[in-house]
């Protein structure tokens, strides 16, 4: 069967933070590029975003990139890789001043800078004391920036393919990367966007867990795309557990309110962060707070009828400090709580937020894999930013804030790297004679299926077993069950069945494709989770304890490595962390604590 | 909350099947839990995967399930479904041609939106920092930055019904003044130009549905009324 092809100089996926971001770079250097979505734009979930991005302007206090690089290798549980993390802390300042100068509406100090508020785990001096890095607008800095950044790339003419979805990812026998298979959602049509660059930035896929702080459109589908395409993926037994999201409702609750002074008490108004981390107090990094929170509901300390929610305190706050800076967050607790915060707590409870794992890159945003004897050599033409890829500067555990500096930082150097292999010569590959293969397979065979389970069941019993068996806490043996019936839900899932099979805004068939992409990544994170016999970050296993030879359960003599996770055979290798900084010296292995 | 039964009255229409619209009743069982519109239609699609909405965050941010709700445009995410009437009227946001079911194309909404140049416009070269601006100045921005482009407002506009090709709508107008009202841009006569015309800006005889519907609570006729009191000092 033959596809229509469309010719470009590059394609990205994704149009959220970090696509949007390598846009503005492709757009304004002249190439013909197209950006895919499946939502408009300003619908991509860079848009809940609330609490700020990291930079280290200094505007109300001294500060320093070098303090920011620490936090974030202590923060990644000394996991993240030293010479990513330097460059994304010495450019973010650039970044983020670039994004005030595209009209993004930072809220403000008196003498008129932009306004910076405190976040977990970033401290000044080298992890002495909470520092205001955090530049945000309002509670809405997510909002404000995915906006502005839409702007300036209309008026770079940036050319959007919208409600578009990708479907896999095009190799040829070499190795290079030249393009992708794709579906006009409104029509059903497939065509395949054949370029010289490929970009993802497609986000992540907290959709695999039952609670989740994510979007529906948040499936991993970049992933699952380069799982297909025989792509590892890195580090993806780490998974953020916010700390406050909104109990039952999962909706997200800034750390900035933290941030602001808000305060976590227990079922007795105890500030039990005290017990936890004596230093930053509520302020910890998210693993610690997360973990803290889990414990106090573990020991009974919860609050409400069923015990399972602890509250975050803003009551003592100034209504008007609670109406200038977190006025979303009031709405939230409105919303979603049925509580106004200025007069009652907020109920909350560590909720599935971020996934720090992804599809290795070079800081550089060129994707890289084994390949001979090279661990890290790079894929030809293919490359990533944002949630999607791992550079990897969150390691174990990214700190809050840092997840819109990794999309500016790597959605920018991804644009780079391309315009600058593009200028350079890369020119477009024949494309191989099944290029569209895989695609329309695919899209056959979920049409045409009989008898098998609903995509609802399908993702129900996914994130169950995801939820049950790779939460907050992990056990050794459920992480060996939570395998087995990872692989059966796969199993089930190639007899999933829809009923409707019309061309049109085929909703269905899309939340299908987007639960195979789901179950690539559900996959990838248990078999990873369960090999990795030690604690660090957000991996924390009851059978790898906090003991005087492994503090924290955290063994580096053994463990000190990147997982790499090969879909194909479910494989893992490993590669060695790079401790090396590119100019400072290495951030030496300590224990974490705050 | 309880568990409850909830009945819909939905506007289904799939071009690859049907010859014209239906209104389709059906119910759905609910869970103490469900709390919103979008739980609830959550709960129809895993009954009947042939209903067709957009959607994304869940949390009103986004700005994708706007559809009109027994009458009244909002968005599904951020509407109580125990304070609606029953059977809950679905029907999509009028005005604008319908793909399928709820879902409308949004061309002629988007285009309207690109045509008051939504973008900061200064053509001094930009400084190494940040471009300074008071806590009084950027205060002007609030109420204007936070629309999600759901397009609620535009389409509860008699004057966008008629005139979408025309009548740049609650929503662009809105943005329009968002970008006259920064101190740092630097184009406010060149925007006042563009809306000088008998329809672009003058269409509006604030009938305010627009801020009757708007579900973060902004006021787009108030930002028209401010662009008109400058297109009349430009004036005189």
């Amino acid at each position: 069967m033959s596809i229509p092809i469309l010719k470009f100089d590059a394609v990205i996926v994704g149009a959220g933070g970090a696509g949007l971001r390598s846009a503005i770079q492709l757009s304004e250097a002249g190439l013909k590029t197209a950006v895919l979505s499946k939502v408009f734009p300003t619908r991509s979930h860079t848009v809940a975003a609330q609490g700020g991005v990291a930079a280290s302007l200094g505007n109300s206090e001294e500060d320093h990139w070098h303090w920011h690089m620490y936090d974030t290798v202590k923060g990644s549980d000394w996991l993240g890789d030293q010479d990513a993390i330097e460059f994304m802390c010495k450019k973010a300042n650039e970044v983020v001043v670039e994004l005030e100068h595209y009209g993004m509406p930072f809220d403000r100090t008196d003498n008129g800078k932009i306004y910076q508020r405190p976040f977990g785990g970033h401290m000044s001096n080298f992890g002495e004391k909470p520092v205001r890095r955090s530049c945000a607008a309002a509670d809405r800095t997510g909002h404000a920036m995915l906006h502005a950044m839409y702007q300036r790339n209309v008026k770079a003419n940036t050319q959007f393919f919208v409600e578009w979805m990708a479907l896999d990812l095009i190799r040829d026998s070499e190795g290079h990367v030249l393009g992708v298979t794709a579906m006009e959602m409104e029509t059903g049509q497939i065509v395949i966007f054949h370029a010289r660059a490929t970009i993802f930035a497609t986000g992540g896929a907290g959709r695999i867990y039952y609670s989740s702080t994510n979007a529906f459109i948040n499936t991993g589908d970049g992933l699952g795309m380069a799982a297909r395409a025989g792509i590892p993926l890195e580090d993806m037994e780490f998974w953020q557990f916010h700390p406050t999201g909104v109990a039952g409702a999962g909706v997200l609750i800034t750390e900035g309110v933290r941030g602001e002074g808000g305060i976590l008490r227990n079922s007795s108004k105890e500030r039990f962060m005290e017990r936890y981390a004596p230093n930053a107090k509520d302020l910890a990094s998210r693993d610690v707070v997360s973990r803290a929170m889990a414990t106090e509901i573990k020991e009974g300390r919860g609050c409400g009828v069923n015990k399972d929610y602890v509250l975050l305190d803003v009551t003592h706050l100034d209504p008007a400090t609670i109406m200038k800076r977190l006025p979303g967050i009031r709405e939230i607790g409105i919303q979603f709580a049925g509580v106004d915060c200025i007069k009652e707590p907020l109920p909350v409870v560590p909720t599935c937020h971020y996934q720090m794992g992804g599809i290795p890159t070079h800081y550089s945003g060129r994707v890289v894999m084994p390949q001979g004897g090279d661990m890290s050599a790079v894929v030809p033409g293919f490359y990533a930013g944002g949630e999607c890829a791992c550079a990897s500067v969150h390691g174990a555990n990214r700190l809050g804030t840092n997840s819109l500096l990794d999309l500016l930082v790597f959605g920018k150097s991804a644009g780079d790297s391309a315009v600058e292999d593009l200028k350079g010569g890369r020119a477009h590959r024949d494309l191989p004679k099944d290029a569209g293969d895989l695609a329309l397979e695919r899209i056959s065979a979920i049409d045409n299926r009989k008898g098998g389970a609903s995509v609802a069941e399908t993702r129900l019993a996914m994130q169950r077993t995801m939820q049950d068996h790779a939460g907050v806490f992990r056990f050794g043996d459920m992480l060996k069950q939570g395998v087995t019936k990872i692989l059966e839900v796969e199993k089930a899932a190639r007899q999933m069945e829809i009923k409707d099979k019309s061309k049109v805004w085929n909703t269905a068939r899309i939340e299908a494709l987007e639960t195979e992409n789901l179950i690539e990544v559900a996959k990838a994170t248990m078999i990873s989770a369960e090999a990795r016999k030690e604690s660090r970050g957000a991996h924390v296993r009851d059978d790898a304890p906090d003991t005087a030879e492994f503090p924290n359960g955290r063994n580096d003599a053994e463990w000190l490595k990147h997982t790499l996770y090969f879909p194909q055979d479910n494989k893992i290798m490993y590669k060695p962390v790079n401790m090396q900084p590119l100019t400072v010296e290495a951030i030496e292995l300590k224990t974490r604590s705050y | 909350m309880s568990k409850r039964t909830v009945q819909f009255s939905i506007y289904r229409y799939d071009p690859d099947k049907d010859d014209a619209p239906y209104m389709q009743e059906i119910s759905v069982d609910l869970e103490p839990t469900d709390r919103k519109l979008l739980d609830a239609l959550t709960k129809l699609k895993a009954k009947d995967d042939t209903i067709a909405y957009r959607r994304s965050c869940r949390e009103g941010i986004c700005g994708s399930d706007a559809m009109n709700i027994n009458g009244k445009n909002g968005l599904a995410c951020l509407t109580d479904i125990d304070e609606l009437k029953q059977p809950i009227v679905l029907r999509p946001l009028p005005g604008l041609p319908v793909i399928r079911d709820v879902i409308v194309d949004m061309t002629q909404f988007f285009k309207q939106y690109h045509s008051i140049k939504p973008y900061l416009i200064n053509n001094d070269p930009p400084p190494e920092r940040e471009r300074l601006q008071s806590p009084e100045d950027r205060e002007e921005l609030n109420g204007l930055y936070e629309c999600i482009l759901c397009a609620c407002c535009s389409t509860a506009c008699p004057s966008f019904w008629w005139n979408p090709d025309k009548f740049v709508g609650p929503a662009g107008l809105l943005a329009a003044y968002r970008f006259i009202a920064d101190t740092r841009d630097q184009a406010t006569n060149e925007r006042l130009d563009n809306l000088e015309d008998p329809y672009r800006l003058f269409r509006c005889h604030t009938i305010m549905n627009c801020v009757d519907v708007c579900p973060k609570g902004l006021n787009p006729t108030k930002a028209i009324g401010k662009i008109k009191d400058m297109m009349l000092r430009r004036a005189i």
